[in-house]
């Protein structure tokens, strides 16, 4: 039962990341009827504002101490970071906090990525057939990606989580199980309640905003709302960005558990792009339910037990769901008719 | 059996001129630095590879994104043929071809039931699929990351019956004890290209090809009309799928080694690039966008600090560090980010390809010097130029 429950566990985490750019893509796709194959990079661009701002707090100060010596005889380096020597102890909880804050750094950065990446790019597609749209955003990926792999390199780099969240959690003690069968690594769990709560503010505020409101609409039939005297592009575009947004801001948070490289986006959007297609094409709902689907699945793929009956299932078990999906049904889990039925 | 090879002046024209340019290969690229047979051999691989992704993509629309797992299946079974049967190439493309298409109709079969993205997000997640198992749980058929190699202890039993031992070297492929690397292998090759050209012509031409460019034009109306058009794009698609076997098992035999990576959706993508960039749709494109690719790849990436230097030596001191050090973004390691951008400008800019491109200036030219009948002659005819 409790190693159950941890599999369930070990899939949350996962799936939180698909379903926030499943969510992102789905927006997108719902709204402004383009299908967004940079959205990967996006969220591999939100990790790498985690990077920078790590790289940034860290800077430091060097001076040597001619009182001490090294083994080698050479004076002692005394390094320490500009933002303890200015902010003291805050300085420390914001080196140690890197993550975290680096939220605060990627959302208006992302934003603007976003807004200007509709601007500049996307809105000249709106019109083309939907195979170019994937053409040339998949070029913008590349590119995208070739430009942060000439800055930081091709090798992956270590984020760590802040100290507090570093440790493990028995998680089973307070639901009942027995001390020590249900340790689960901290910031995993803090990643699943953080993409439960940027999921929740996303639905929010498309639910109970008038903005949203009229993003509903533009979503359910975008020539009325634009009839109705609505600038709707202008608030597409904002979408757009907001779309960027949710896709850094989980890319960001999800550096202590894998450490960024610069291809991690392609890899995320294959399996985001197959979870958007098993929930369905323009439902919200549908793309996170099945994110945190697949991730729940794929980690019970990944069982030693199911191994030994089924092996390599681990490899292939969500492309296999979206294939038999697709098939049962074709519109997804949750998907409306007459979305890309063309 | 006539009717079969008759073909039009003009394709007769084409397909005449084809041969040559490929036959004349090594002496045409010379000048611009490809006159060695592995790039060669690349441009005419590449090029099959393009024409088959072509006959999908360019006559019926539907945009596969898991072509290269038909590739990396053809190179298996190529290598698998040299290593069971013979190190003959001929056996080992015909496996190659088939063995790639049987694997395309079944693909096809389950992904053809969709249409517009879907289909393409189908075939991505089978290509992927494919790719996993071939690096996880097939390792015994696959080799894994290592890849498949050859081996001297390999039983090759037809060339074991007709005699032919190997001895203690580890063998290389031969037709017929012609060695296939370098100037024959690229002739091999090109010949190849060639019949697959040819084969592409006859298909353009046919009633088929003209039910394929009606499922791309509005596949309902087919419908209504009464024709069941999966058949016809499934046909495509296994056809598309056998000259991607083809391409793969050529890549075995001048090069006699498989890996996974060849099967990776990146690799689809570049094929994609490749027809786009020629022209989709288009006869010749496929082939010259392959070959632009595979050139401007190897002159690319061969680049480095060293030669950007040289290249920027007549600018002042100051000027050259800025020029070496933006364009050295490009060239070597940053290759990709060149492709990357190459695509953008000409989904953007240039949809319909080099060819529609040349086809522009043909018109601009016509109009601008000859008087009127040019200008109309390019009315008259808007069919692309191929």
């Amino acid at each position: 039962m409790d190693a159950f429950f941890l599999q369930i566990l070990n899939g949350l985490d996962k799936g939180g990341a698909y379903a926030l750019i499943a969510l992102g893509l789905t927006i997108i796709f719902g709204t402004l009827g383009v299908v967004n194959f940079a959205h990967g990079a996006l969220f591999m661009m939100g990790a790498f504002c985690a990077v920078t701002v790590k790289a940034l707090l860290g800077l430091e100060s060097v001076r040597e101490d001619p009182t001490q010596m090294t083994a080698w005889g050479t004076p002692v380096e005394i390094r320490e970071p500009y933002v303890e020597t200015w902010f003291g102890d805050f300085g420390t909880f914001l080196l140690d906090f890197s993550v975290p804050v680096s939220i605060l750094v990627a959302l208006p950065i992302m934003l603007f990525i976003g807004i200007a990446m509709e601007r500049g790019l996307i809105r000249y597609f709106y019109k083309r057939p939907h195979a170019e749209q994937i053409l040339v955003t998949f070029g913008l990926a590349i590119v995208l990606q070739e430009i942060v792999k000439s800055i930081f390199g091709a090798n992956p780099i270590p984020q760590p989580a802040p100290d507090v969240a570093r440790g493990m959690i028995d998680f089973g003690v307070s639901i009942g199980f027995d001390a020590g069968n249900v340790v689960y690594p901290a910031w995993r769990l803090i990643y699943f309640l953080f993409s439960l709560a940027v999921i929740g503010a996303v639905f929010a505020f498309l639910q109970f905003t008038t903005f949203g409101m009229v993003v509903r609409a533009g979503m359910a039939d975008r020539e009325t709302v634009g009839l109705l005297g609505i600038d709707i592009d202008r608030r597409f575009t904002i979408v757009f960005g907001i779309a960027a947004v949710v896709a850094g801001l989980a890319g960001a948070m999800y550096t202590p558990i894998l450490s960024p490289d610069y291809h991690m986006g392609m890899d995320f959007l294959v399996l985001s792009f197959v979870v958007v297609v098993v929930g369905g094409m323009g439902s919200l709902g549908g793309a996170v339910a099945a994110g945190f689907l697949l991730g729940v699945l794929q980690s019970f793929a990944s069982m030693n037990e199911v191994k030994a009956i089924l092996p390599g299932i681990d490899q292939i078990i969500i492309y296999l769901i979206a294939v038999v999906i697709l098939l049962v049904r074709p519109r997804g889990l949750m998907g409306r008719k007459g979305v890309m039925e063309h | 059996m006539k009717q079969l090879f008759s073909l039009e002046r003009k394709d007769v024209i084409l397909l005449v001129c084809f041969t040559a340019a490929v036959f004349a290969g090594p002496i045409l690229m010379k000048p611009l630095g490809a006159g060695y047979p592995d790039l060669l051999q690349k441009f005419a691989i590449f090029g099959i590879f393009a024409l088959g992704f072509n006959i999908l993509f360019g006559l019926t629309g539907y945009l596969s994104f898991g072509h290269a797992a038909f590739l990396g299946v053809g190179s298996y079974t190529a290598v698998w043929t040299f290593k069971l049967l013979s190190m003959n190439p001929v056996p080992a493309i015909i496996f190659a071809t088939v063995i790639g298409g049987l694997f395309s109709a079944v693909i096809g079969f389950i992904s053809l039931r969709r249409t517009g993205i879907y289909f393409s997000i189908l075939t991505l997640a089978f290509a992927q699929m494919s790719y996993n198992l071939a690096y996880s749980v097939l390792t015994p058929i696959t080799n894994g990351e290592t890849g498949l190699q050859l081996n001297q202890a390999d039983p090759r039993v037809l060339d074991i019956a007709f005699g032919r031992d190997y001895g203690a070297v580890l063998p290389s492929s031969d037709l017929f004890g012609i060695d296939m690397t370098g100037w024959p292998g690229f002739y091999f090759c090109a010949t190849m290209l060639i019949i697959c050209f040819f084969i592409a012509l006859r298909i353009f031409r046919s009633p088929f090809g003209m039910m394929l460019r009606a499922i791309k034009s509005n596949q309902n109306r087919m419908m209504y009309t009464g024709f069941n058009t999966r058949p016809y794009a499934l046909a495509a698609f296994v056809i598309s799928g056998m000259y991607a076997g083809l391409a793969g098992g050529l890549m075995a035999v001048t090069d006699p080694l498989a890996g996974a990576e060849r099967m990776q959706w990146t690799a689809s993508g570049e094929v994609v690039l490749m027809t786009i960039l020629g022209g989709a749709g288009t006869l010749l494109g496929p082939v010259i966008g392959a070959g632009a690719i595979k050139y401007f790849e190897n002159i690319f990436s061969a680049y480095n600090d060293g030669i950007l230097q040289e290249a920027f030596s007549f600018l002042p001191e100051g000027l050259q560090h800025v020029f070496v050090s933006v364009s050295s973004l490009f060239v070597g390691e940053g290759w990709h980010l060149t492709l990357g951008a190459l695509f953008m400008l000409i989904v953007i800019f240039l949809p319909g390809g080099l060819m529609e491109g040349i086809r522009r200036i043909q018109v601009l030219i016509s109009n601008r010097f000859g008087s009127g009948g040019g200008g109309a002659d390019a009315k008259s005819n808007p069919a692309p130029a191929e």
